[in-house]
């Protein structure tokens, strides 16, 4: 009797912990109690709780440790200085899957918050216990690893190199060719935060073969592992000029103009941000770009999005207009100028607004044909309004101001340029003049419309400096005209006549 | 005076050194002679060779400048041909205008060509979404008449889809009609997936808090591991049996075959179980039993032909037979007595 009440009061216990744990992972699923639990002291109570002899006790108390972690950074601090990842680490390769689980999500909940956690994590020993993970055979377990891995090298490029050396690349590799959706999209996750650091360690993803298995996948229907396909892709290639030729290699195109068309805005971005990363790198590559349709393909998206989703497509066709006067004329012929007017007109955020700008300069620097196909939609004023607004941030100014001088120096096409005779300081104002200068003498019916439209009174109203450039092109101008006409329009005319009128002695 | 006999004195030598002045510089002429010879050929020697030398360079600048001119005349000769053979040369190849007219109307044509398909592409998605939406609108709509079998009209009172005052019943009539009802069965409880940190869709079923589990005896000793799983220790305890050919084939002889068959006709044969016995005096004291027929009247008997059930007359309370008289349901009274539309249906 007195053995059965002894295993009674053990039994209680037992029961009591149970129900302390399940208690408190519930709890700590919603934020607002996270406070409480924290001043209550509830890491040291779990500490013990994690080497407890039954393992759903085990099991949970990692559970609600991960949450409580996963909120807050001070618990994730906490954590770490009570010394519980050390257990951790050795209990993740001896229990079963869902310990395993639990314990993995405690590390990325601690792993996710900033890079000296991180650090702590990788001082612990914790990324070769994680590493043995990926090889089991579960793939909930193989997730929770990927998905820690991932947290730990997103910080900076060291710890990338730490996860990197621990042997991870090869088997993310080998997950990625499992046929559950959940475990690709977070071994893609991953090795897209593994390769954007450098190029080297992009190499290094790329010789575990990772690209087909990647291309292969842009083909799947589910939007959210594309979205992590196409980042990995793009942080691959972003570096440099071999590894965007890898990437091209792969047969990518035209496949990856099909995500350009899909219902989920964040594949568009991420599809334009890969061919962004191509294209800027080399002329060929853009040239391969133009080929295969890809400038058509974005032109649609950017006309069919808004807001940032924009931007890496606005980003393309800006560089692939700068490598060449073929290639900007190739994309004035895929209509891509009314977009990107669109775009300066439309957007509310400065910096798409500056690389719609730029995009535009660009496209209308290369020769006077593309001067006027820039200038014909009328966005040569938007572009001045936007320099002289005193709310644009200095980029947008910039960005403004140089697109304009790179198109107006090759701009002939005068109708577009008079009506920024009116409002343009004196710096844009110097290559307006210059460039009337350089077309009026050789052209008649341009004259007679720069007299008639006001232009010809507006040039003399301006104030140079004598010898300056602009008085220069003020006098080509000038000479374009008759005597008479020319003092018609200065200022001050009618008052020289008045004047003129009145000291006049009347011949009797 | 003294003069004079100086002079004198000096007479007698005067012979002698007048001979010897005249004779070294005689001597001396020959050499200065030739010195000064060869001082004056120098100088001309350098006179002539500084004209030469001027004549030289005369020479040499005529012949620069003509060999230039002549140059210069036979580079622009060679000008006006590399002139326009690099003109062509540049518009044929380098800056073919209409080669790069037609690339790009290659282009606008080509990307006329994927804008097309991926109007397609996308238009595919749309139909494929909205036939899975609509899909599912459908099995919506038919569970719902599933459970709402009940609603359906029967022939005496109209349901409430099917109006009398309509044409034509709903469709939702026609849909209650199709559908079978549902059983009491509970349904399968959707899983309750709040946890929203578990985002692992690899993870079927939320990991269970197993509540109702009794715990575990506490001095048990831990299992040794690892264990296989249990479906295939299941599998391999009820194997079933696989003999090979040797061992299907039966042990015993044919004569062992042969005498089960025999036995086994035997058993097949057999009528009774009685034993042989002696006859004389097993039957001796047996009684006779008449068989069914013999033991009744003579003739046919009527049981089973003529009535089935037995009579017995002084048991009646009265002298007539049952009368079918059923209760009456009063609904199904109404049968075809009422003259309402109701339930009829054109």
């Amino acid at each position: 009797m007195s053995q059965r009440q002894v295993l009674q009061v053990f039994e209680q216990y037992q029961r009591a912990r149970t129900h302390f744990v399940q208690a408190v992972a519930e709890l700590s699923a919603r934020p607002q109690n996270i406070g409480t639990l924290r001043d209550a002291g509830v890491i040291s109570l779990l500490r013990p709780l994690l080497l407890d002899v039954v393992p759903t006790i085990q099991q949970t108390a990692a559970l609600a440790l991960g949450r409580l972690a996963y909120f807050n950074d001070d618990l994730a601090e906490a954590v770490v200085k009570e010394d519980i990842l050390p257990q951790l680490v050795c209990s993740l390769s001896e229990q079963n899957r869902f310990y395993k689980k639990a314990a993995a999500f405690v590390l990325r909940a601690v792993g996710k918050h900033s890079p000296q956690l991180a650090q702590a994590i990788v001082e612990c020993g914790a990324l070769e216990a994680l590493v043995i993970c990926l090889e089991d055979f579960d793939p909930g377990v193989k997730e929770g690893a990927a998905w820690a891995l991932g947290y730990i090298a997103r910080h900076n490029s060291e710890l990338s190199q730490a996860v990197v050396d621990a042997g991870a690349v090869p088997l993310l590799v080998l997950c990625i060719q499992e046929p559950e959706i959940a475990l690709k999209r977070i071994a893609a996750s991953t090795l897209s935060d593994i390769s954007k650091h450098s190029p080297e360690l992009a190499q290094t993803v790329v010789d575990a073969g990772a690209i087909a298995y990647l291309a292969q996948m842009i083909l799947n229907p589910d939007a959210k592992l594309k979205c992590q396909v196409l980042s990995a892709l793009s942080q691959i290639a972003k570096h440099s000029v071999d590894l965007a030729e890898l990437v091209v290699e792969a047969e990518i195109f035209p496949v990856v103009l099909t995500c350009m068309k899909d219902s989920d805005e964040y594949v568009k971005k991420n599809g334009a941000t890969l061919i962004r990363e191509i294209a800027k790198h080399s002329p060929e590559l853009s040239q391969f770009i133009v080929n295969a349709g890809g400038v058509a393909a974005v032109i649609d998206c950017i006309g069919s999005c808004k807001g940032t989703v924009r931007l890496p497509g606005i980003m393309m066709l800006g560089y692939v207009a700068a490598h060449s006067e073929n290639l900007s004329m190739a994309v004035i012929v895929s209509k891509g100028i009314p977009p990107l007017c669109t775009c300066l007109l439309e957007e509310h955020e400065d910096h798409i607004k500056a690389a719609a700008a730029w995009a535009l300069g660009q496209i209308g620097r290369h020769t006077p044909e593309h001067a006027r196909a820039v200038a014909e939609t009328n966005v040569l004023g938007t572009l001045l309004s936007m320099y002289m607004d005193i709310r644009s941030s200095e980029d947008l100014q910039l960005k403004a101001k140089r697109a304009l001088k790179n198109i107006l120096q090759k701009c002939t096409y005068l109708p577009a340029l008079e009506p920024l005779l009116h409002d343009a300081p004196p710096n844009i104002m110097k290559h307006i003049v210059g460039q009337f200068s350089k077309v009026l003498p050789h052209d008649s019916k341009a004259r007679r419309l720069f007299v008639t439209s006001g232009g010809l009174k507006k040039v003399q109203e301006i104030k140079a400096e004598p010898g300056s450039l602009l008085q220069e092109y003020i006098n080509t101008i000038n000479n374009c005209y008759p005597e008479e006409v020319v003092r018609y329009y200065s200022p001050g005319y009618s008052e020289m006549l008045l004047e003129r009128v009145e000291n006049y002695q009347p011949v009797l | 005076m003294a003069a004079l006999v100086r002079l004198e004195t000096r007479l007698s030598r005067l012979r002698e050194e007048y001979f010897l002045k005249n004779r070294s510089v005689d001597e001396d002429r020959k050499i200065v002679y030739k010195a000064a010879v060869k001082i004056q050929s120098w100088f001309r020697g350098c006179r002539v060779r500084a004209y030469l030398r001027y004549l030289n360079k005369m020479a040499i600048s005529i012949q620069k400048w003509w060999r230039g001119y002549q140059s210069r005349r036979y580079f622009r000769k060679m000008i006006k041909i590399q002139k326009r053979w690099r003109g062509y040369y540049v518009r044929k190849y380098t800056h073919n205008y209409y080669a790069l007219k037609k690339y790009l109307e290659a282009i606008s044509l080509n990307n006329e060509i994927v804008r097309n398909e991926l109007q397609e592409y996308a238009e595919m998605n749309e139909k494929k979404k909205k036939k899975k939406d609509l899909e599912k609108k459908e099995k919506e709509k038919k569970y719902k008449a599933r459970k709402m079998h009940y609603l359906l009209s029967t022939e005496q009172i109209a349901g409430i889809y099917n109006s009398p005052f309509r044409k034509f019943p709903d469709p939702m009539e026609l849909l209650l009609r199709q559908s079978k009802p549902l059983s009491h069965r509970q349904q399968q409880p959707k899983s309750p997936f709040t946890y929203d940190l578990y985002d692992w869709p690899t993870c079927k079923r939320p990991p269970a808090f197993p509540t109702g589990e009794p715990l575990p005896p506490i001095g048990r000793q831990k299992p040794q591991g690892p264990f296989r799983d249990a479906a295939e220790v299941l599998r391999q305890r009820y194997k079933p049996l696989e003999p090979t050919l040797r061992v299907a084939a039966s042990i015993s002889s044919p004569l062992e075959k042969a005498r089960e068959e025999m036995k086994r006709e035997e058993w097949r044969k057999c009528i009774h179980d009685n034993e042989f016995l002696p006859f004389s005096s097993y039957h001796k004291n047996e009684k006779y039993e008449l068989s069914i027929h013999a033991s009744e009247k003579i003739g046919k008997e009527t049981y089973g032909i003529k009535h089935f059930r037995e009579v017995q007359p002084n048991k009646w309370i009265a002298g007539k037979d049952f009368q079918t008289v059923l209760p009456s349901i009063v609904l199904f009274e109404k049968f075809g007595k009422t003259y309402s539309k109701a339930g009829q249906i054109v």
